[in-house]
């Protein structure tokens, strides 16, 4: 169902190109790791620790906990999934420290609406939970003027998000990770991890329904 | 299945993870619903949109300091 997604940005060579460039100190692999991952890994560090600062440092020490072990990499998962599973251990071990200890599933708003109850009709109608006024449908964003207005809504509505659902959403929808990854790196059950994700969506479709329409959501 | 009910269940649908008599009703409901259908492509067009952002960066200081790190690594 990601048919949708398009890959964008650094495009990272596979694997065993990757691990090979690593313990042979290829500066270029690096950079190119660097580069691509460096956001979301910065953004999971950070949903565990309290500041950018801390996060920057956990990712710092993972990628010295990388250069350390890459030599016992043995492939059994893929490397982007083996280095985010060192730097979740990292930041769950400085958050103890930090005594920032913030078990990620009591902190799940359910039962919640992500859409405006006042858009659906109440009880009494005809039709009741039945839109009162239909959604209006977005223009597409041929225009590199519009896509980049796009971009920069969407990129300012993931920031104001809670951080917990900036990580699922980056995890997701970003690095492209399927629902069981998520949740085995998160230690998250599926539920915990889909009102997450579906509220962070609902969230930005929200802000980016403002923009086109000027309707709130 | 109201439209109310269906547009909290969208990500569950696109993940495949609704259970079949769920799925059933809410694929029912959106070929008979503009409004849901609408939905539905926003919040799979949200996701796409999603996808494009560039997550923030490290700050260069800490960049060099890896670099400079990889590069010094005995090997």
């Amino acid at each position: 169902m990601l048919l949708y997604r398009r890959h964008v940005g650094v495009v990272v060579p596979t694997d065993d190109v990757l691990v090979a460039g690593l313990r042979t100190g290829d500066e270029e692999t690096f950079a190119c790791l660097l580069n691509g991952w460096s956001g979301s890994m910065l953004r999971l560090a950070r949903s565990f620790v309290s500041t950018t600062a801390s996060a920057e440092e956990v990712v710092q020490d993972t990628w010295l906990a990388v250069f350390e072990g890459i030599g016992r990499f043995e492939g059994r998962s893929s490397l982007r999934t083996w280095v985010y599973r060192i730097l979740v251990n990292i930041a769950r071990k400085r958050a103890t420290r930090e005594q920032r200890t913030v078990p990620w599933t009591s902190l799940v708003p359910d039962h919640v609406p992500t859409v405006d109850p006042q858009r659906f009709r109440g009880p009494g109608d005809q039709y009741p939970g039945g839109w009162r006024a239909f959604p209006d449908r977005w223009p597409t964003t041929e225009s590199e003027v519009l896509a980049h207005e796009v971009r920069s809504t969407v990129a300012a509505a993931v920031e104001s998000l809670p951080i917990r659902q900036q990580v699922v959403l980056t995890l997701r929808d970003i690095d492209g990770y399927g629902a069981e990854d998520v949740c085995a790196l998160l230690e998250i059950s599926m539920v915990n991890q889909r009102v997450l994700l579906h509220r962070a969506r609902a969230t930005v479709r929200g802000r980016l329904e403002r923009y086109f329409t000027g309707v709130d959501a | 299945m109201t439209c109310e009910e269906l547009v909290e269940l969208v990500t569950a649908y696109l993940d495949g993870a609704l259970d079949p008599e769920t799925e059933q009703r809410f694929v029912e409901h959106l070929e008979l619903c503009d409004g849901c259908e609408i939905y539905v492509e926003q919040i799979r067009r949200t996701a796409a949109e999603v996808g494009q952002v560039e997550p923030e960066d490290l700050s260069a200081e800490t960049r060099d300091r890896l670099l400079e790190a990889f590069r010094s690594f005995p090997r």
